[in-house]
């Protein structure tokens, strides 16, 4: 064990060394070799100065595009490709995969599941975000506050889904129950039951999990945008007779709903790639399958890189709308600086 | 008059608008925090009563019924012309108590501690309050196979750290601990520096197809690391056929997390340094100063708030992460990170909740200590990445 972590630590001097001798190096080179000699005219000297501004940028960017290139552009060809191959990736068979795909009921529950997902939990995370950051920023002990709920954003996903299994757990009809959901429907009166296994309640239970991490997430942001809301509107409003309540729905939603959108598609993004959760809590049994734990499925215990390919490209798919607009809003800014 | 009035109601639904939000908020960070306390409290009590009783009676004395079979007849000890087995039935230094005691399982409030009660097989026991017991008979004890007592149990709250060092030693954490340090330091320090140099190149020089890279970072930003797993996952193989060395080693996992990690790491870093002030970066130029040197002399250090929070990120990213571990790393006892130990335990341990809380817990305290302590750097970086 030591000496894998001398490893980690060696790696990193090699890796982090390696990189700085690259770069340091790169550009050694380039203004060693493309240097204008000492009798050259001013119009090659201007020539070769060119030439080194517009190779060094390069240099800078080299690794990062190398990786950028190798880990993500091409697989996001190389996976559509895969997604028209069959289960070994060696035979081309259309777009069987997809065919099958939406003719499959695991993959339809899935769909389904992951609808829900994107109904409920962004709109619950933000909802409650905005809740807690409204009502934080008023209170002398808001801060205390707001740390506290932010803190699920640190734990893992499938700590948080240790977490919260110990919650739902249930131990037969006659013990005493030890899980703190079922202790307190018993407490009020109901019986106990085993969560985990009753379906549409069951996937309810899962996206707490998800929302209890992302709300601290909704939280900081709105709690940010809110601050930048210009007092003297509000108090103009007042004036004007405006009750808080109104103030909140005519004046706050509307100045925040750029912000307001930006944690929604962001949360939208994340309940599209979760699967720690599922396969940590029901590994999609009991109709909780997801997209992204089907994959997951098909690539492991399917060995099956066509279908996984297509379940991917499906999820990619989904993505694509937010994608697009990211990049439309980076531009526009691109343009006005 | 009516200003008077005005106050009043203002004043009026001020302070009960005051303290329900005081009941509100109090009651969503008890909602957000329990959860987590009960992990914590669950993980530090004896896995005896863990398993029978909520983590909020932790403080409350526990009780359970249990079994003791008593001594053989060659136990005996003859005082007074009387024969005599002693024992204790709780464990020295347990601090438990008999509630009451009986013969048979449907007995079991027969007798309170102190009281005596006779035995089928041969004369009368008693049982005091601390556990001991004393079998007492006229006549000899013959019997070779002693009976059964029953009795309820006074369990003491008692809290340690016994159950961590089960889950350190003997349920493999300790070594996914190491294992998950292992994947995530290379894997935090390596995109920042990479990410640093294209930052700036994206910020500070001109060159064409520069807002063609800046849209694609963009772009690779959202794109799911599903799209990613399968053929990165091949070209591993490919090459470990091609080298006959393993496809699944802590370089690959490393590889892929710097790639994983560089589209935010680029972006947050460039929305930082297009943000510094250009007079200064202007005077260098004219002064000389190289781009390299402008970048570590002036850039790096300027922009560490903005490498810390991507830092901070990449840190969280990395160890909590189970999908890339996984599918890049293996499962194997050198390989397995905490995350996956977790899944595993969840599987195969689902019920010993010792073993999960205290687990889980080891795995979820460096990135809330990490956490709790740069708290201002992750917001800020949060802030940074998201708004625009």
């Amino acid at each position: 064990m030591l000496e894998q972590l001398l490893n980690a630590a060696f790696t990193v001097t090699i890796g982090v060394g390696a990189a700085l001798a690259y770069f340091w190096g790169s550009n050694w080179l380039l203004d060693r070799f493309l240097l204008a000699g000492p009798n050259v005219s001013l119009s090659q000297s201007i020539r070769v100065d060119r030439a080194r501004s517009s190779i060094r940028p390069w240099l800078f960017l080299a690794p990062a595009l190398l990786f950028l290139s190798v880990f993500l552009v091409y697989p996001v060809f190389e996976t559509l490709r895969l997604s028209l191959m069959d289960s070994n990736s060696q035979k081309f068979i259309g777009l069987s995969n997809y065919i099958w795909a939406f003719q499959d009921p695991g993959f339809l529950q899935s769909i389904f599941n992951n609808l829900l997902w994107l109904l409920v939990v962004p709109a619950a995370a933000t909802a409650l975000g905005l809740l807690i950051a409204v009502i934080a920023d008023r209170l002398w002990w808001g801060n205390i506050a707001k740390s506290l709920i932010f803190m699920p954003m640190a734990i893992s996903f499938v700590g948080a889904s240790v977490i919260w299994k110990f919650i739902y757990d249930y131990r037969g009809v006659d013990t005493e129950q030890i899980g703190l959901l079922n202790a307190v429907v018993q407490g009020m009166g109901g019986t106990a039951q085993a969560w985990i296994t009753l379906p549409i309640w069951n996937s309810v239970f899962l996206m707490i999990i998800l929302v209890w991490i992302e709300v601290g997430f909704a939280m900081v942001i709105l709690s940010a945008a809110l601050r930048g809301v210009s007092e003297e509107t509000i108090e103009a409003a007042r004036i004007d007779g405006a009750n808080d309540i109104q103030i909140f729905f005519n004046i706050l939603i509307p100045q925040i709903m750029p912000t307001i959108i930006v944690v929604w598609t962001t949360i939208t993004i994340k309940v599209l790639k979760v699967f720690d959760i599922i396969l940590a809590m029901t590994n999609g049994q009991w109709d909780t399958q997801v997209l992204a734990n089907l994959m997951f499925d098909w690539m492991f215990r399917g060995s099956d890189f066509g279908r996984g390919s297509t379940i991917a490209i499906i999820i990619m798919l989904a993505v694509m709308p937010i994608m697009i607009w990211n990049i439309r809003q980076a531009n526009k800014e691109e343009g006005t600086r | 008059m009516i200003a008077k009035a005005l106050k009043g109601k203002v004043f009026k639904g001020l302070t009960w608008g005051r303290a329900g939000a005081h009941a509100l908020l109090l009651f969503l960070v008890l909602i957000w925090t329990l959860p987590t306390v009960g992990l914590l409290v669950s993980s530090l009590r004896d896995k005896d009563q863990l398993a029978i009783s909520g983590w909020w009676t932790a403080l409350t004395t526990t009780e359970r019924t249990e079994v003791f079979r008593l001594p053989k007849s060659d136990a005996q000890v003859e005082e007074n012309g009387r024969f005599v087995i002693r024992g204790e039935l709780f464990k020295q230094g347990s601090n438990r108590t008999i509630i009451s005691f009986g013969a048979s399982a449907n007995s079991l409030d027969e007798a309170k501690p102190g009281d005596t009660i006779p035995l089928r097989d041969n004369g009368d026991i008693s049982v005091s309050i601390n556990g001991a017991y004393e079998w007492v008979s006229q006549t000899g004890f013959t019997h070779t196979r002693g009976p059964r007592l029953f009795y309820e149990a006074g369990i003491p709250p008692t809290f340690s750290l016994e159950n961590y060092f089960e889950v350190m030693t003997s349920q493999g954490i300790g070594r996914s601990f190491v294992n998950s340090f292992t994947v995530t330091i290379p894997a935090t320090i390596i995109p920042i520096l990479i990410a640093a140099f294209a930052a700036y190149a994206l910020a500070w020089m001109s060159f064409p197809g520069r807002g063609w890279i800046v849209a694609i970072v963009v772009g690779l930003l959202v794109v799911p690391l599903q799209m990613s797993l399968i053929p990165v996952l091949r070209m591993y193989n490919t090459i470990a056929n091609i080298t006959g060395g393993d496809s699944k080693t802590y370089l690959g996992v490393w590889m892929a997390h710097t790639a994983f990690g560089l589209p935010l790491a680029i972006y947050l870093l460039r929305n930082y340094m297009v943000g510094l002030p250009r007079e200064i970066m202007e005077s260098a130029r004219i002064d000389g100063a190289s781009h390299f040197k402008i970048f570590t002399t002036m850039v790096l250090p300027l922009s560490f708030p903005a490498l810390a929070s991507f830092a901070i990120f990449q840190f969280l990213w990395v160890w909590n992460d189970l999908l890339v571990a996984t599918v890049f790393l293996g499962n194997t006892e050198s390989t397995l990170v905490l995350t996956g130990r977790l899944r595993e335990l969840l599987g195969s341990r689902g019920n010993n909740w010792e073993i999960l809380t205290s687990g889980a817990f080891v795995s979820i305290i460096v990135p809330l200590i990490v956490f709790f302590s740069l708290q201002r750097y992750f917001v800020r970086g949060l802030l940074a990445g998201s708004v625009k």
